[in-house]
């Protein structure tokens, strides 16, 4: 399984493929807000990347600078060798889109919806059924192709959504926010559905803020805060480099949490609160005085890939 | 630049929802004339029976041509468009495939006008159950009809990109709508009207409309008609300058 990703970390620079999205400085501002403050990021042909980031870090602007459906003030962006937004038809041609926000059309079939977007990526005639068809079944719909859209269950809505935007095969997908708010069981069957894609050699670029999504689908992460990547790399390299191996988690009441947060502080450790407890990150390097001096009730765990987001994008929410 | 290709899948959208309310279309095109021409030209046409040299009946069928093309045009332009922007997102989902904005409208207001032109010609139909003689002029209405539509569907669109809510388009209907189906010589002439109304009535595109039809029904008069034809065209050129850079701004970040 993992040996069919292109670990996008393995890959030679130059070799000879251009990568599928090239972002360099890009500005994106609405009047007093900027929403994208100089984005550099590339996604490599054949590779999924996990745009991570809390909400409002520019995640979604980003998405539609890649479509042209936002314009950006500054910085150059090429999608697919093409570039944008001068060219962004053509890049739009080869490309599917899945928006965070729910845009099916309610009054008509699956089927109907399916069919309208296979013109509108004008696969010619002889192939749109064939299309259609294949898109149904990618997303399990093709017993309920007949039934209008608004009687069918999120579950399935999202699934006919990614259909939509993948049944003119494109070289290219992004994903925005695919998987919020749905069961969890929904979710894993569209992880499949994703992990399929990337299989079958199509460029993924993911917005998530679901960590557990991103480290299951994603080759490698970039993690944007206020409009920037502030760090990327695959999420195994992400966790060592920012959380390390093993965390220690302290519980006790506020003054107690206040002091194993100062004492990790001063050994030049990172912390982060998670609920009732304070995480001590790097725990597998701190030194026997600090352990010892912050007692035995620590309750060890591996470090993950949302220790980074935390550490990395701050604990307060905007 | 415009390709077909994209106007094909904006069509091909409009044409399954079409066949969802397509029943419902019809049924208003067919009975609204009828109770108009019971209404005008029984009711009030009892006191008015001759209007200039036409029957009051076959001037105000022809009157109602002009205002089905209004309605039929501005009325989706305005709601359609309103709805598909800025409740369902459509819009957003259409333009993030080959689609750009300027085909985007066109393919709306192609689609809008070749119903609206078609549809508005029921009138006539109506009409001549109640006495209307046909002739062969008849069979440039739809092509009236759909000019007209194009002009009155961009402005309904241009609208749409500029209220802020739903609720302001009771200004539009209100405020620009009735006036405009009123004061265009459909169910009275304007003749009788003070001549600073008359004027106004002038750089009403409905006014050219309503004068087209009733020549082309009952006997061109092509001076006076390459004038009213032409300000149609320029309506219709005008609403699609103002049209595509509002809802450019709308829909494009």
């Amino acid at each position: 399984m993992t040996t069919l990703r292109p670990m996008t970390g393995a890959r030679a620079p130059g070799s000879g493929s251009e990568p599928a999205i090239s972002l360099r400085g890009v500005v994106k501002r609405f009047g007093a807000l900027t929403a994208v403050a100089g984005l550099d990021l590339e996604v490599p042909t054949g590779s999924c990347l996990g745009l991570l980031g809390p909400n409002g870090a520019g995640k979604s602007t980003t998405m539609r600078l890649l479509t042209a459906q936002a314009i950006p003030d500054a910085g150059t962006i090429s999608v697919l060798g093409y570039e944008v937004p001068g060219q962004s038809k053509q890049a739009r041609a080869e490309m599917g889109v899945v928006p965070q926000q729910d845009n099916l059309d309610e009054e008509l079939t699956a089927r109907e919806n399916l069919e309208v977007f296979a013109q509108l990526y004008r696969i010619p005639r002889r192939s749109r059924r064939a299309a259609v068809d294949a898109a149904l079944e990618r997303a399990f719909l093709t017993e309920r192709q007949s039934t209008r859209v608004d009687r069918l269950s999120g579950g399935m809505r999202r699934r006919l959504l990614i259909a939509r935007g993948l049944v003119h095969d494109p070289r290219l997908v992004l994903l925005d926010e695919p998987t919020v708010g749905l069961d969890p069981q929904v979710r894993a069957q569209l992880w499949g559905l994703i992990d399929g894609l990337r299989s079958a050699g199509t460029t993924v670029l993911m917005s998530t803020h679901y960590i557990e999504e991103a480290e299951r689908l994603a080759d490698s992460c970039a993690l944007m805060s206020h409009g920037r990547v502030i760090a990327s790399g695959s999420p195994a390299e992400l966790v060592a480099e920012h959380a390390g191996a093993r965390v220690t988690e302290h519980y006790g009441p506020p003054a107690r949490l206040a002091e194993v947060e100062e004492l990790a502080r001063t050994a030049g450790l990172p912390t982060r609160r998670t609920g009732p407890s304070v995480s001590v990150l790097k725990a597998e390097t701190m030194p026997p005085s600090l352990t010892a001096e912050l007692g035995p009730d620590g309750v060890s765990r591996a470090a993950s890939l949302e220790d980074v987001f935390v550490v990395l994008t701050g604990e307060r929410v905007e | 630049m415009i390709e077909t290709a994209a106007l094909g899948g904006i069509w091909r959208h409009e044409f399954a929802l079409f066949k969802r309310y397509y029943l419902s279309q019809t049924f208003a095109a067919l009975v609204e004339p009828t109770f108009m021409l019971l209404a005008f030209g029984y009711g009030f046409g009892s006191l008015v029976a001759v209007v200039g040299h036409y029957r009051y009946l076959d001037f105000v069928a022809t009157g109602v041509v002009g205002v089905a093309a209004l309605f039929t045009s501005v009325f989706p332009g305005m709601f359609n468009t309103y709805i598909r922007r800025s409740f369902q997102h459509t819009y957003d989902a259409i333009l993030a495939t080959p689609v750009d904005v300027p085909e985007l409208v066109a393919g709306e207001v192609l689609w809008i006008a070749a119903k609206s032109g078609i549809y508005s010609c029921t009138p006539l139909v109506v009409a001549m159950g109640f006495g209307l003689r046909p002739s062969p002029g008849m069979l440039l209405v739809p092509f009236i009809t759909f000019t007209t539509a194009l002009g009155f569907g961009l402005f309904g669109m241009y609208t749409s990109a500029i209220v802020p809510s739903i609720n302001s388009f009771d200004y539009v209907i209100t405020g620009v709508v009735t006036p405009l189906f009123l004061i265009a010589g459909t169910f009275f002439p304007l003749a009788s009207l003070p001549a600073w109304a008359r004027t106004a009535a002038e750089f009403n595109p409905l006014f050219h409309c309503v004068e087209l039809v009733r020549h082309a029904v009952f006997g061109l008069q092509p001076r006076t008609d390459l004038v009213h034809l032409s300000a149609l065209l320029l309506f219709a050129a005008l609403m699609w300058l103002i049209a595509v850079r509002t809802l450019r701004k709308r829909l494009i970040d």
